[in-house]
């Protein structure tokens, strides 16, 4: 049922956009009607994204604009001032560099390891199969907020505090049941006849899934991959509470120590916070496709 | 954790698959996510069990060794007022994060079934923007949306005659700034509820509803008793996944209070934080950590188990 990315089943944002539904229009409604709706929608929408224009119109503002009792509704005069200052602070571009050694790590192992059980799970019949899957939705129904303690106890045991494989590990736990559920999807979705063929043609079964199988599902490891940067990079409270040197910590531990280490410097935090917000948004818009269909497919239609 | 975790439905074994004799290699496939799991989740899963029984402080924690108290920790958190309080006001904050998440959410999934093609995109791409703009930004932008000298949420409401909230700390009152809190919790919510009800609804027949219709049911009944049940799958589980979300709130609280809330904006998670990590007594910290996953358990129960019978119930249909 559940399998994100079947790609027959995908519900794509284009079909949410075109509204495509089986339904034939019952009666033709008044202007007045669909006015009102439409105004309706574009207000919910204003509302919804005002916070993040925001963010931004503050990121461009000099500070004069910013500390204004009357609101400026546009950065005019536009500055790159604050982005400066940002960039500039201590530990910002050690901070980034340990995002992005985290996340790379992180995906590197969890990939190769979630894509070896997807293939276990999606390929073959064995006893414990039906355990492992309910394993893999179990865990994820544990809060995080309530394994911290014993994370932290369990690494300061090993000496694993205030280190970058401290929380790659966890991470790469956390991220693992989601990824190896997803790409179960991707991989049972490919018909296995198609290895078979190249079976008959020749290969051997190794040499079929890798010539056959590997290449169809690059789509979703992609999507996967995704799926845990995102994951990862905004992720903070395990950051927050293993790293404790501000060299050592991740990008969204900067960033909320930001206000509370210097007063609140509106201009550079929300430079700051648009930085840090960019790439996820970034990724997420091109596997955004992907994500609502997963829940959904099948639950109604069966 | 997961943006979007699987329903607990498992689809039948694949019905191809190479034969074989006592085949080892499926499980040396999943031996490293299986080591992964049980090591990093599953493990300090029960250690948390073990911890909350013992009386584990700043020098256990050099020791490396705690001291076992049996149920000590447990009678200590039962009896403590403050705990009742966060508890109740844990229970209430979710309810009043979920109840708002889902009522809003369905009006705007209904909404965009009505609106012109146009509209439906910006709805839709807002509620994307929304829904990828990580936490931790989020709650920055809100609190500067709800400084108390130059924040533009203050400058709005004087203007359009709310009242006077020039220089209005938001947060002096714990029910103001909490509801400031679900305020930011519930933004954050709707994008993924939505965009998952809508898709729903998408699927909907609109020939049941037209029949619904001639047969003289007006649009409130035909929601009501034909979409809502239809959807019903959708909506537990959108309703499980909430109540875990809003229950274990942290980053929002905590950041936005600067990382020192008060107590009187205490919720379950950051009390076991606060007991753990503020004043170093890991064992009372996971006592709480250990009730707040049973609080948790006891309130999704209901949602697994209907959601398994409605599972049940197709899978039945189907075969």
């Amino acid at each position: 049922m559940i399998a994100p990315g079947t790609a027959h089943q995908e519900i794509r944002l284009e079909r949410i956009a075109t509204g495509e539904r089986k339904r034939p229009r019952f009666q033709s409604r008044l202007r007045a009607g669909q006015l009102a709706f439409d105004a309706t929608g574009v207000a919910v929408a204003a509302v919804m994204l005002f916070p993040i224009y925001w963010m931004v119109a503050t990121a461009f503002k000099p500070g004069r604009d910013i500390l204004s009792l009357t609101p400026k509704w546009f950065p005019d005069p536009f500055t790159l001032q604050n982005f400066q200052s940002a960039i500039a602070r201590p530990y910002f571009l050690e901070d980034v560099k340990n995002s992005l050694i985290v996340v790379t790590a992180m995906l590197a192992i969890s990939l190769a390891i979630a894509f070896l059980a997807a293939v276990g799970v999606a390929r073959f019949e064995f006893k414990g199969r039906t355990g492992f899957l309910i394993m893999i939705i179990g865990v994820q129904m544990v809060p995080l907020t309530a394994l911290i303690i014993p994370l932290y106890l369990m690494l300061d045991g090993v000496g694993q505090t205030d280190t970058l494989p401290g929380v790659i590990a966890v991470y790469l736990a956390v991220v693992l049941p989601f990824m190896v559920w997803t790409l179960r999807g991707f991989v049972a979705n490919i018909p296995v006849e198609l290895e078979e063929a190249a079976m008959i043609d020749g290969c051997t079964r190794v040499g079929a899934f890798f010539r056959i199988t590997f290449p169809l599902v690059g789509p979703g490891l992609v999507a996967t991959a995704v799926f845990g940067f995102i994951q990862a990079w905004n992720e903070y409270i395990i950051a927050y509470v293993l790293l404790s040197s501000p060299g050592n910590q991740t990008l969204t531990v900067w960033l909320a120590s930001f206000t509370t280490n210097h007063g609140p410097e509106w201009g550079p935090l929300m430079a700051a916070a648009t930085l840090t917000g960019l790439p996820v948004v970034a990724f997420f818009l091109i596997v955004q496709r992907y994500l609502a269909g997963g829940l959904t497919t099948g639950a109604v239609k069966g | 954790m997961g943006v979007a975790i699987a329903a607990p439905e498992l689809e039948p074994a694949p019905r191809r698959h190479w034969r074989h004799r006592v085949d080892l290699l499926p499980y040396a496939l999943i031996a490293p996510s299986v080591a992964a799991i049980a090591g990093i989740l599953a493990f300090p899963l029960g250690m948390l069990v073990w911890l909350s029984l013992q009386n584990y402080g700043l020098r256990e924690l050099i020791a490396h060794e705690g001291k076992w108290v049996g149920l000590d920790n447990y009678r200590t958190i039962l009896t403590d007022p403050l705990f009742h309080q966060v508890v109740i006001r844990t229970l209430l904050f979710t309810l009043t994060c979920v109840a708002l998440t889902l009522v809003l959410s369905t009006l705007i999934s209904l909404l965009l079934l009505k609106v012109r093609q146009a509209i439906r995109v910006l709805v839709a791409s807002a509620l994307i923007f929304v829904w990828a703009t990580p936490v931790i930004v989020t709650v920055d932008v809100w609190q500067w949306m709800f400084d108390y000298e130059f924040g533009v949420i203050n400058y709005l409401l004087t203007q359009l005659h709310v009242g006077n909230y020039i220089h209005h700390n938001w947060f002096d009152n714990p029910v103001q700034g909490l509801g400031v809190i679900a305020l930011i919790v519930v933004w954050g919510a709707i994008p993924f509820v939505t965009i998952t009800l809508f898709a729903g609804l998408l699927q909907v027949p609109g020939d049941i509803i037209d029949a619904a219709r001639v047969d003289g049911a007006n649009a409130w009944q035909a929601f009501w008793h034909v979409t809502v049940p239809i959807l019903k799958p959708i909506f537990l589980i959108v309703t499980c996944l909430s109540t875990i979300w809003d229950f274990g709130v942290f980053n929002q609280i905590y950041v936005l209070l600067n990382q020192r809330p008060s107590s009187d904006y205490y919720t379950i998670a950051i009390y076991s934080y606060r007991e753990s990590f503020g004043v170093t007594k890991y064992g009372l910290g996971a006592t709480i950590a250990v009730i707040m996953v049973l609080i948790l358990v006891a309130v999704t129960f209901f949602y697994v188990k209907e959601t398994l019978k409605v599972a049940d119930v197709k899978t039945e249909a189907t075969t």
